[in-house]
């Protein structure tokens, strides 16, 4: 699988895009609605004019036309065909490239196996439910081995169960086959469980690329730690192991238990809107549970932002409003919060 | 089993019947109040026969089927090809649309005089008038229809390697066929409307004309014979659109 490398992307949106992308990596660019993340997409499948050059293995391919720059695109709307039935949608790219009748019963063959879509052939799009359409979408995708495949926010229709359950099954078959994929997302925890390395770009710039943990541990500013939602870190000075793959760190003067098997334990992270803030003392053992006093409240749309004060270092939680109002919180009320085991995150 | 559903009463039959049966009694009882002309329904009923068996109806009603097959099917012809280019191509779109926008809000007839004119009383005068009648409505469908595919299945087959013409006859076409359809089927019954009005107004044969002649003569079941006619072929014409765009299109939609 070929390399890939934008050099000096620009055009109406992007902004001097560099990057590099190994074969075989699946690599999730990540930012906020209209940072541009489709284009990039539309760049390098040849749809969108740009300055600067893509290039294939060391090969520049900026000549190349869309029809045989030997990609695979996943549109947001996965846009199936609607008056051909699923056979005829995943052979569509077969057909053009004039394969014979039994390489295109291989290779059909091989999608219906590998995407457990056997008993779809000969259904319309209109009969099929948003988890089959993602399949069928992708085996037509992939069914002309592509070089690269673009995958443009394709589970963003879906329940989260569905969701949750079609990208891991998505993440092994991509790795089984060894594709170079870019897979696009606006959620941190989908980039965060699909890729390898994310790339953050916002308005048309890219912010950073690194691997999930550094990006959610060392945000490459403001920028990027206001998209992921600003997320509480803290230093911790050190550690205890207390067995079954937990310990006890002592950080910025909490003493929080988390899961933790890797090495030293430098620092521990968690998300605003996974903390869990109460008026009254939560029942339960008084593990990562904590007081503090509210100081700031900022309230937008159906979602508010309070700043908790503890002894030691200030809390960044954010709540839906109706809670809010619920536990009758205020600026200047004394409240309980509790950071959950499984949305801890050490590094 | 199937073989037998035509003994089956056809309930949808039975307003018609009902309608005939009391259109025949009304007149033979001399119920109808004031001095108006309706011969009962067998009277018009044996009057068709006469008609069709001296060849008059038959005689007629081709010159008038001809006539709309070649204006019809040229002039859907010719919008759904005046309807791709405009659709595919912008520019294309932008160069023509103003003129057509002019013509197009004008009624078919409102040609008649004009083509009259131009190009004489004769055979080509009523499938210049259906031409001009089918035209227009298929073009602007044809460019809805083309213009709502959806672009990214066209991305997707330019993606996957199709060239334009392959994406035109594999994509852009199937899918703007629904919105084709629906002018064809639309504009299959407007055509035999037309016909029968140009026909009235300025051509001495078809049912138009028929129909002209009958009224000098104050033949009101000839009249109706001919309005008969002109119904079951704006019906069938109908239907048969309904029918392809069902076999065309209904699998998947």
């Amino acid at each position: 699988m070929p390399t890939i490398e934008l050099r000096n992307i620009s055009n109406f949106i992007c902004r001097n895009i560099n990057l590099k992308i190994s074969g075989g990596e699946l690599l999730v660019l990540l930012g906020p609605t209209g940072a541009g993340k489709t284009t990039l997409l539309n760049i390098i499948s040849g749809l969108t004019l740009y300055e600067g050059s893509i290039l294939f293995d060391d090969e520049p391919i900026d000549k190349i036309p869309v029809s045989r720059r030997g990609i695979g695109y996943l549109f947001q709307d996965l846009a199936l065909f609607p008056h051909l039935d699923v056979r005829s949608n995943i052979i569509y790219g077969l057909l053009i490239k004039k394969l014979g009748q039994d390489q295109i019963e291989a290779r059909l063959d091989e999608m219906c196996n590998l995407l457990s879509i056997r008993h779809l052939m000969g259904r319309y799009p209109k009969d099929l439910s948003g988890g089959e359409r993602q399949r069928v979408a992708v085996a037509r995708a992939i069914a002309p081995s592509p070089r690269i495949l673009l995958l443009d926010e394709p589970f963003n229709n879906l329940d989260i169960k569905t969701r949750k359950y079609l990208r891991l099954e998505f993440k092994r078959i991509l790795k089984g086959l060894g594709l170079t994929t870019i897979f696009v997302t606006h959620d941190f925890k989908e980039a965060e469980e699909m890729g390898d390395r994310l790339a953050v770009i916002d308005s048309g710039k890219l912010e950073q690329v690194a691997t999930p943990q550094e990006i959610f541990f060392s945000p490459n500013g403001d920028k990027v730690a206001n998209f992921l939602g600003s997320p509480n870190i803290f230093d911790c000075d050190n550690y205890e192991a207390l067995g079954n793959g937990l310990v006890k760190a002592s950080c910025e003067g909490l003493t929080i238990i988390t899961v933790w098997e890797g090495g030293k334990l430098n620092k521990i992270a968690i998300s605003p809107e996974d903390i869990y803030v109460s008026r009254n003392e939560p029942l339960g053992p008084p593990i990562n549970r904590y007081k503090g006093t509210i100081i700031e409240e900022i309230s937008l749309n159906s979602v508010v932002t309070i700043k908790i004060k503890t002894t030691s270092k200030d809390i960044l939680v954010r709540m839906r409003k109706e809670d809010f109002i619920a536990e009758s919180l205020t600026v200047g009320s004394d409240v309980f919060f509790i950071l959950p085991l499984r949305n801890l995150k050490g590094v | 089993m199937n073989k037998l559903n035509w003994l089956k009463p056809q309930w949808s039959m039975l307003p018609i019947i009902v309608f005939l049966g009391g259109w025949e009694l009304v007149v033979r009882f001399g119920l109808i109040p004031g001095n108006l002309l309706l011969p009962p329904f067998t009277t018009v009923f044996q009057e068709f026969y006469r008609l069709i068996a001296n060849g008059v109806l038959v005689d007629n009603f081709l010159r008038s089927l001809v006539r709309v097959l070649i204006g019809f099917s040229t002039g859907s012809f010719a919008g759904i090809l005046m309807g791709i280019m405009m659709g595919l191509d912008e520019r294309t779109n932008k160069a023509f649309h103003p003129i057509l926008s002019l013509l197009y809000p004008i009624p078919a007839l409102g040609w008649l005089p004009i083509l009259m004119l131009w190009i004489g009383i004769g055979e080509l005068l009523p499938i210049a008038i259906i031409f001009i009648c089918s035209f227009f409505p298929i073009l602007y469908n044809t460019i809805t229809g083309i213009k709502t595919v959806n672009r990214d299945s066209i991305r997707t087959a330019e993606i996957l390697g199709a060239s334009r013409i392959k994406i035109l006859k594999t994509i852009i076409l199937p899918l703007a066929l629904p919105n084709i359809f629906t002018g064809l089927r639309l504009e299959a019954g407007m055509a035999w409307r037309v016909i029968i009005a140009a026909e009235m107004v300025a051509i001495p044969t078809g049912i138009g004309a028929l129909l002209m002649r009958a009224e000098s003569l104050i033949r009101v079941d000839i009249i109706i014979v001919c309005l008969i006619v002109l119904s079951v072929m704006c019906l069938s014409f109908e239907k048969f659109f309904i029918y392809m765009e069902h076999r065309l299109t209904g699998k998947w939609r």
